[in-house]
């Protein structure tokens, strides 16, 4: 029994956008120059940093794992070309706040020597789900897409649990960015076969591959290469161009018409979804043994001289990949990483390509002016009305602002995907998403707290009660006269008197809480 | 790349501003107006005129009082939203200082007081409107007469005479150039135990509701749609007031035909289409979900008409509307759209 619709049917809410994605797509993509220096980011992903395991002055290979993951999300690293270790040391990234992090720096040495690997010598679908997710696991591959959650931690419950359906996402709905499409032009078969492998991993009943209809030339190829394959029961199905039609939750209604339940996973539905990027990534990891060292990052905007799309090294610098499109051109205004709906500034063009950079735009102040002055909230509803998540934006924004962290649950603060279509319509020009990533923010933070005090809470505890069971048992062997069933006795009475000062200790503290809680 | 710009916020906007949506507003009362000048002279472009000039003078002011960027928030056309609603909503021969205390009333307690733009509660037109009808009773009640009914349809000096001495011109005495609104001849006659069929018999009801009334409700009608097809205002708002009047005036005209008049008369008289399609709809003051507007709309229809039939005054848009108003924080609190994935 399928799961999907025949014919998929509109999400919520939603704007339309100008697409903004034909002046990248001109040029077909290309490999980018091999730079002097790669700059690779122990934590490029959700979840813990890397651990390096490579010293200074150590020479590497491509495809050398110089960071090992650490804790169960997380993702290793490799290098990106081969060369020597210079340096590991703070780095400017593309972060929103533009702080520098922890990188290794490699100085290549144009060779872009390979590290022995090979691929699966069988056919994958003879290998185990499990080997191929620790084959994935072993590629630090993360979600291309822009999140990078670690994939392999992704596809672990399907190799567990039962999966109904494999979504391909492919919608790329965000204005600019065409990485995804690019690749869906030259590499439809890898991609193709990238899924059926996936799909064998997850044991998914079915399979399809969500895609706006305004990427003729995508749905072409996947048409082909699928065509090509024969034996594949994959369909395509072309989605309205509607923002955020990419966005997970919009894109398994748009097919299904199910809801992911607020606050949960695709999962919970038997649902799976992978970015194009992950998949190509997954099949190079698969067939080639190939871990996650490159990927295709869209350079575009008004103020480039020749937007394209690039296949670069993580670690390259911007800049580099810039002047490889021809440099700026005008007077750039700023510099975004990702799309203009949910990308942030880049605060230096120095800073590399990083697992999760999908788009590089340079504007100008013609085409993406600056902001105007914001006025005060008028209700207008026009927020809700696009918000794909059906949340009331505008009673979010009063009591975030408001600082009034329960009601800004109440309102479902959590269920707010950050595609900014709020902000987009506000006739009052509110930021209003920033408000929202600060209110979740400072609420983590106090959870993070309350769980500090809480821990260093249970350790004062323990440590004042070994403290007094120390003091009872000195005091009870001092007198050495007494005799060996004295001790005893008196040993286990305060024992007992240890354990009942901490029960009580314990329910004051306990009622402590409470009052505090209340 | 040197010194580009470092912007937390989002990057591409529609374009749409306060300003906008408040010209939008504006331009679709254009109709309204034409129609009211066609049918009762240039009085009421001398009310608008004043009540504009005098908002923005006195949002000026209270803005500079504030520490608020004068030009920033005059530009938002609030302000002269705010002079239009109430213009339309007094009689065209109110003296220029009762217009002038009506503003003040609107604009400094009503808005500022509350905060400004987006923080009112009330919306300020019709509590500036309001305060002036239980303050000078008499003078709100005076409305002029019909142009093609009376003898002499009052003229450019009738107004300005009325409007800046407070007295009638010397040509034309009062009771030439005034005469009852419908809804007042019908409340009126009513009370005297007249059936409706008699007192719509009179030349004042129109063609099918009320000389003059019925046009200008038509033309707001026509600006209001307008508003809706330019996505200024949301539909149900407009649709559930209408609605609201449309179905207790139709379940009374139903029992008794004779007693209540019917639900055309209703629609089109008095203030019922500039209420649904302008004041109802402020946002500030409205409520903001889509279920809460239907029963904030709602609530003010069927308030309206019964202020219309049991109340003390002709018209009772402006008293449901504030009414109402002060329900919208409980009508949202209640009616919160289910999320998307949410207790299905």
């Amino acid at each position: 029994m399928s799961i999907l619709l025949d014919n998929p049917i509109p999400f919520r809410g939603g704007v339309r956008l100008a697409a903004n994605k034909a002046q990248s797509l001109e040029k077909p993509s290309t490999e980018a120059f091999l730079p002097s220096l790669l700059t690779i980011p122990l934590r490029q992903h959700i979840g813990s940093s890397a651990i390096p395991i490579v010293k200074v002055g150590e020479q590497v290979l491509k495809g050398q794992k110089i960071a090992h993951d650490q804790g169960f999300i997380s993702a290793s690293i490799h290098a990106s070309s081969s060369g020597k270790i210079v340096e590991i040391a703070n780095r400017p990234v593309p972060n929103p706040s533009g702080h520098s992090v922890p990188c290794i720096v490699i100085e290549t040495d144009a060779k872009d020597e390979w590290i022995e690997h090979a691929g699966v010598e069988v056919d994958p679908y003879e290998l185990s789900p499990i080997d191929i997710h620790d084959r994935i696991h072993a590629a630090g591959i993360v979600g291309l897409g822009g999140a990078g959650f670690p994939a392999a931690v992704k596809m672990l419950p399907g190799v567990h649990s039962e999966i109904h359906l494999l979504i391909l996402n492919a919608a790329e709905c965000e204005p600019y960015i065409t990485c995804d499409e690019s690749l869906m032009q030259t590499n439809a078969k890898e991609i193709i076969d990238g899924l059926e492998i996936i799909r064998h991993a997850v044991q998914a009943r079915e399979c399809v591959i969500g895609i706006e209809d305004n990427k003729i030339k995508a749905i072409a190829a996947l048409r082909q290469a699928i065509d090509d394959i024969g034996e594949t029961s994959i369909e395509v199905v072309s989605l309205p161009t509607i923002y955020p039609a990419g966005s997970e939750k919009q894109l398994i209604k748009s097919l299904t018409g199910l809801e992911v339940p607020a606050q949960g996973l695709p999962l919970d539905l038997n649902i799976v979804c992978y970015n194009v990027g992950t998949v190509y990534a997954i099949y190079n990891a698969i067939t080639y043994g190939e871990p996650l060292v490159s990927r295709v990052v869209t350079i575009t905007g008004e103020a480039i001289k020749q937007p394209q799309n690039l296949k670069a090294r993580i670690g390259t610098p911007i800049n580099e990949l810039i002047e490889q499109c021809g440099g700026y051109i005008g007077e750039v205004d700023r510099m975004l990483i990702g799309g203009p709906m949910m990308g942030f500034t880049l605060h230096n063009d120095t800073a590399p390509v990083i697992k999760t950079t999908n788009c590089v735009i340079a504007t100008t102040a013609v085409d993406v002016p600056l902001p105007q002055p914001v006025l005060p909230c008028i209700r207008c509803g026009d927020c809700a009305a696009v918000c794909p998540v059906n949340l009331l934006p505008q009673q979010l924004y009063w009591y975030a602002r408001a600082n009034d962290y329960d009601k800004v649950q109440d309102f479902k603060l959590f269920d707010c995907i950050e595609c900014a279509c709020c902000d987009y319509v506000c006739p009052s020009h509110i930021p209003l998403v920033k408000y929202y990533q600060s209110a979740k923010a400072e609420i983590w933070d106090q959870e993070r707290q309350r769980m500090k005090s809480d821990q260093a809470g249970q350790r004062f505890k323990a440590h004042n009660a070994r403290l007094e069971l120390e003091q009872e048992q000195r005091e009870l062997e001092q007198p050495q006269s007494q005799g060996k069933e004295t001790i005893k006795a008196e040993i286990d009475a305060a024992v007992k008197r240890v354990k009942a000062k901490k029960a009580e200790k314990d329910n004051q503290t306990i009622r402590h809480k409470d009052k505090a809680d209340d | 790349m040197n010194n580009t710009n470092i912007i937390n916020s989002l990057h591409k906007h529609d374009g749409s501003t306060v300003a906008g949506v408040m010209l939008r507003v504006c331009i679709a009362m254009i109709p309204g107006l034409l129609c009211y000048i066609w049918y009762f002279g240039w009085g009421i472009l001398i009310q608008c005129l004043l009540a504009v000039g005098f908002a923005l003078a006195i949002e000026c002011l209270m803005l500079r009082q504030r520490r608020k960027q004068i030009t920033l928030f005059l530009k938002d056309g609030s302000a002269i939203v705010t002079g239009l609603l109430f213009a339309f909503t007094v009689t065209p021969f109110t003296p220029w200082w009762i217009t002038l205390i009506g503003i003040t009333f609107a604009i400094v307690f009503a808005k500022h007081l509350y905060g400004g733009l987006g923080y009112n509660p009330f919306n300020p037109a019709m509590a500036g409107y309001v305060f002036v009808l239980l303050c000078f009773p008499a003078q709100m009640n005076l409305w002029p007469s019909v142009s093609g009914l009376a003898d002499v349809a009052p003229g450019m000096v009738d107004y300005m005479s009325m409007i800046f001495l407070a007295q009638p011109s010397a040509s034309n005495p009062i009771d030439a150039i005034s005469g009852a609104s419908p809804l007042n001849h019908m409340m009126s006659q009513l009370g005297l135990m007249a059936m409706v069929s008699e007192i719509q018999a009179d030349p004042l009801y129109g063609d099918f509701a009320g000389a003059g009334w019925e046009w200008i409700n038509m033309a707001f009608l026509l600006g209001g749609t307008a508003l809706l097809f330019m996505r200024v205002i949301h539909w149900q708002i407009p649709v559930a007031m209408l609605a609201g009047i449309f179905i207790a005036s139709l379940l009374f005209n139903l029992y008794d035909s004779e007693i209540y008049a019917s639900p055309l008369f209703h629609l089109f008289a008095g203030g019922t289409m500039l209420g649904a399609f302008f004041i109802a709809t402020d946002p500030v003051t409205a409520s903001t979900t889509p279920r809460g507007r239907l029963i904030y709309a709602a609530l003010i229809g069927v308030l309206a008409y019964t202020i219309r039939v049991w109340g003390g005054y002709p018209d009772g848009i402006a008293f449901a509307v504030l009414i109402a108003n002060a329900t919208v924080p409980l009508i949202d609190r209640y009616t919160r759209p289910r999320v998307l994935g949410e207790n299905q």
